[in-house]
């Protein structure tokens, strides 16, 4: 690192008397005091290795961070009772998310440093989750102090209360791998004997009788501990009456079991102890993968929750004071200080603002924000500090709701994992069929092999690699999407995703960033150009229509009501006592009877016209600008083969325009919600498989519409409820990577179902004309559900798009602060 | 051959405790994170940092 940036922190270093401090016998210039600051701690604890040991620059906190006064409201008890546990021994335990955590350099600076202040039993930290577990001595320390401490090291403590899901999901993880680990030992055990027992090692009886109680007594545990949720899960699927891959399982490895068991006492026939731990344990191992997508899917949405803060500044009658989010309400006004995330979703009340929303749309990158913007909770305010009014607190905020919105998307089953379920489950009732046709028929030809033959058929075709494989490999399209700021919320739309012949666009707001401009404006009838704007702004501010954001807000509004929103058409409403049309021109003279005499010389350009009972007042001339990734996602989707077309309700200038520019050559203007809908069933009819990209009010019909429905998440609400995919992104190019994604699912789980089939097809021949011993069996099934798995697990890998051309560079970052040396792909 | 009878339980105390000490580290949560530890091996820890106060 050149001495023209900070050691510490790499920021550029001021040109007069930068603060030097001496580093591992060193001296180093850094940019400002907190930075020295941070650094001389660091020396001073001898934690210099770090330096050596870390990725990159690292963050130094704020001075007011620094101060264990700003942490004191955590050391009242109602605020600890949310995330601290109080445990039997007098210690005290708390959970704390840590801000700049980017690298295991960073854990080990953390954990040596905090774990030297005295009252401190334990501390421990997770780079993956950023997330620091702290035990101490409530006596001998405070919390506030410990908290100020993390803050001098450069990490911003956030405490947290585990989620119970998160919780869950830890121990189910364990409880998985305790039982693997039993079937895994267990089968290795028994297998052992079962070679002894094979090649007849032994002739004598007695010893064969000894092995044979010793596997009994080893795949006791295996069978009852690692395979109870397969009886648990055929249970459920016999008493709910669908028959579920469970069962074959569950009779398979009972069968064996019990077989083994009446032979070893009786002495007599064959044991299988063998090929039902085998079994057992290949199961529980491709079970294992399974488990492991689906809790990488819930990290992911459990992230997100965690980022709003547990304390706010509330402002009462000008006076700041520290409380807990939980105590915020409605309408209360808060602030925010510089660099610390959003509690609550709000208003902005300072005049203006920039906030960095990357845990909503996965882009890091601070937004202007001005006064009466919505802000949204979890959003990092990137600036100076902001005033607030609080709108939505806790459950009630979008990012709650988006949480919530992933949590939808995997309990509700796309097609195709139905049509597998339903596939299975008829397959399931022919297995158990073949298999007692099968014994039947032995049983008349040769007795003794019966049995056997009977368990071989049923394991080899158990239905598995159908059932398990194909909601993996959603599971883990779904996470991996999500990454990308592209949230799917009916996992069907992947299917269709991956179909797609059609891609209709919105304009506004969908190819446009949907932040207009008033480039120009036109008065009439002795209408001011202050009044027109005092008038739009007023009907403006009470709507969420992309166009709405031309009209800033000003700081007095006269008084609005009756405001109606006309899809397709404009707003009226009452300003001051007197009533107004905003929108298109025939909409904003509708009143009047004869039509306007104003020539319309500007048809390129967006127009919105002001208009009273009387006639026109005002025109509005707005520019917009095409969203980030639109000339990049159009270029590439016409390359892959598909028709684009852009219907808007926007005039014909504009729309041909922007057509032009994006190479577009089917675009609709001037189009009604109606028509929009009939436009795309009139595609439908012709057998294409449309995809809608909408952000509005006017979209929503359409978007419900629409083979797959894709809503911006700058949106309006009714959008995104009609929509199947949610895109959190402000840059159009995560699109292309969900057409990517969704096809290689549809690859992987054709892949999967074509494999199956083919060697059930092979296996039950083999099996049923006894050419397959059931361990032969139990090892060529479980070897295929294993196969399918570890294929659809591949999905986590995100197909990277690069831009072609070097204006388009913007690629969505990776919205959660995990560790910087997560691998895209790592398994665990 | 009757030394089995000997070995095989022998064996099996073997794999009770492998599975005691397996379940003791999930339960202490050493499966939980699988890829700190990796880089921490990288740290020097001998500098121990002087106690504060």
């Amino acid at each position: 690192m050149s001495a023209s940036s900070c050691y510490h922190c790499g920021a550029p270093v001021p040109a007069q008397d930068p603060p030097v401090t001496t580093i591992a016998g060193q001296s180093q210039t850094l940019c400002s005091e907190s930075c020295a600051r941070t650094a001389a701690l660091i020396e001073a604890r001898g934690l210099t290795e770090f330096y050596r040991f870390r990725d990159g620059p690292t963050n130094t906190a704020s001075r007011r961070d620094t101060d264990s006064r700003r942490w004191q409201p955590f050391d009242r008890d109602a605020l600890q009772n949310e995330f601290v546990v109080r445990r039997p021994d007098g210690l005290r335990e708390a959970h704390v998310l840590l801000q700049g955590v980017r690298c295991a350099a960073c854990t080990w600076l953390i954990e040596n440093a905090l774990g030297a202040v005295s009252g401190v039993k334990s501390i421990s930290v997770d780079p993956l989750t950023t997330r620091a577990t702290l035990c101490w001595d409530p006596d001998r320390v405070a919390l506030s102090e410990l908290l100020a401490q993390l803050a001098r090291l450069g990490y911003t403590p956030v405490p947290y209360t585990q989620d119970a899901t998160e919780l869950a999901a830890r121990q189910e993880r364990r409880v998985a791998l305790q039982r693997l680990i039993i079937a895994g030992l267990g089968m290795m055990q028994v297998m052992s004997f079962a070679v002894a027992l094979y090649l007849g090692a032994w002739r004598d009886p007695q010893i064969e009788a000894y092995l044979r109680l010793i596997s009994l007594l080893v795949s006791t545990p295996v069978v009852f501990y690692a395979g109870a949720p397969f009886f648990a899960g055929a249970w459920a699927g016999i008493r709910s009456g669908a028959l579920g891959m469970d069962v074959p399982v569950a009779l398979a490895v009972g069968g064996a079991w019990s077989a083994s068991v009446w032979n070893t006492f009786l002495g007599t026939g064959e044991v299988y102890f063998d090929s039902a731990t085998m079994f057992v344990f290949f199961l529980s191992a491709a079970r294992f993968l399974e488990m492991t997508g689906r809790h990488r899917a819930m990290s992911l949405t459990g992230a997100m929750a965690q980022h709003l803060p547990r304390v706010a500044t509330r402002l009462v009658a000008g006076q700041a004071t520290q409380v807990g989010v939980m105590e915020l309400a409605k309408g209360d006004r808060i602030l925010v200080a510089p660099g610390e995330a959003l509690p609550a979703d709000g208003e902005l009340l300072s005049d203006q603002a920039s906030v960095d929303e990357a845990l909503l749309t996965g882009e890091s990158r601070p937004v202007p924000r001005r006064c009466g913007d919505a802000l949204v909770a979890g959003s990092l305010n990137t600036d100076q500090v902001l005033e607030m009014t609080v709108v939505r607190v806790g459950a009630d905020t979008q990012m709650a709701q988006i949480a919530r919105l992933v949590g939808d998307a995997g309990a509700r089953k796309p097609r195709l994992v139905e049509m597998a379920d339903r596939i299975a489950s008829w397959f399931v009732a022919t297995v158990l069929l073949a298999a007692g046709t099968v014994a039947l028929v032995w049983w008349q030809l040769a007795p003794e092999r019966a049995f056997e033959v009977a368990l071989a058929v049923l394991v080899v075709t158990c239905p598995c690699a159908l059932a398990l494989a194909t909601p993996a490999a959603f599971t883990v399209a779904t996470t991996s999407l999500a990454r990308l700021g592209f949230m799917v919320r009916r996992r069907g739309a992947l299917q269709n995703l991956s179909r797609l012949t059609d891609v209709v666009f919105d304009k506004t707001g969908t190819l446009t960033d949907g932040h207009p401009v008033v480039a120009d404006m036109q008065t009439w009838r002795n209408c001011t150009a202050d009044q027109a704007r005092t008038i739009a702004a007023a009907l403006e501010s009470r709507s969420s229509h992309p166009l709405a954001k031309a009209f800033p807000t000003l700081d007095r509004l006269p008084p609005v009501s009756d405001v109606q929103a006309i899809a397709g058409a404009g707003l009226q409403g009452t300003v001051d006592g007197r009533q107004y049309r905003i929108g298109t021109e025939a909409f904003a003279t509708s009143w009047i009877t004869a039509s306007s005499a104003v020539a319309d010389n500007q048809a390129a350009l967006r127009q919105v016209y002001l208009g009273d009972a009387d006639g026109l007042l005002a025109r509005f001339t707005l520019a917009e600008q095409q969203r980030d990734g639109a000339q990049e996602v159009s270029r590439q989707l016409a390359r892959a083969g598909l028709s684009l077309q852009i219907f808007s309700g926007d005039q014909a200038g504009p729309v041909s325009a922007l057509a032009d520019s994006l190479g577009i050559s089917h675009w609709q203007a001037a189009l009604q919600p109606p028509d929009k809908l009939a436009a795309v069933e009139q595609l439908q009819l012709q057998g294409r498989i449309v995809a809608m990209v909408g952000d509005g009010i006017n979209d929503s019909p359409v978007l419900a519409g629409a083979d797959v429905s894709i809503a911006m998440g700058g949106g309006t609400s009714l959008a995104q409820h009609s929509a199947d995919c949610v895109l959190m992104s402000e840059s159009l190019l995560p699109l292309l990577a969900a057409r990517q994604v969704a096809r290689r699912t549809l690859r992987i789980v054709r892949q999967n179902l074509t494999w199956a089939v083919a060697y059930n097809l092979v296996a039950l021949p083999l099996a049923a004309t006894g050419l397959l011993a059931p361990w032969m069996a139990a090892l060529g099934m479980s070897a295929s559900s294993l196969l399918v798995t570890g294929n659809a697990l591949r999905l986590a890998r995100l197909p990277q798009i690069r831009p072609t051309s070097a204006q388009d560079s913007a690629l969505p970052a990776e919205p959660v602060a995990a560790c910087c040396k997560k691998p895209a792909g790592a398994a665990s | 051959m009757t030394i089995i009878y000997v070995l095989i339980p022998l064996g099996l105390m073997l794999l009770a405790a492998a599975v005691w000490a397996f379940f003791w580290a999930v339960r202490n949560g050493q499966f939980d994170d699988l890829e700190t530890p990796a880089w921490r091996i990288l740290m020097d820890d001998d500098s121990k940092p002087p106690p504060e106060d």
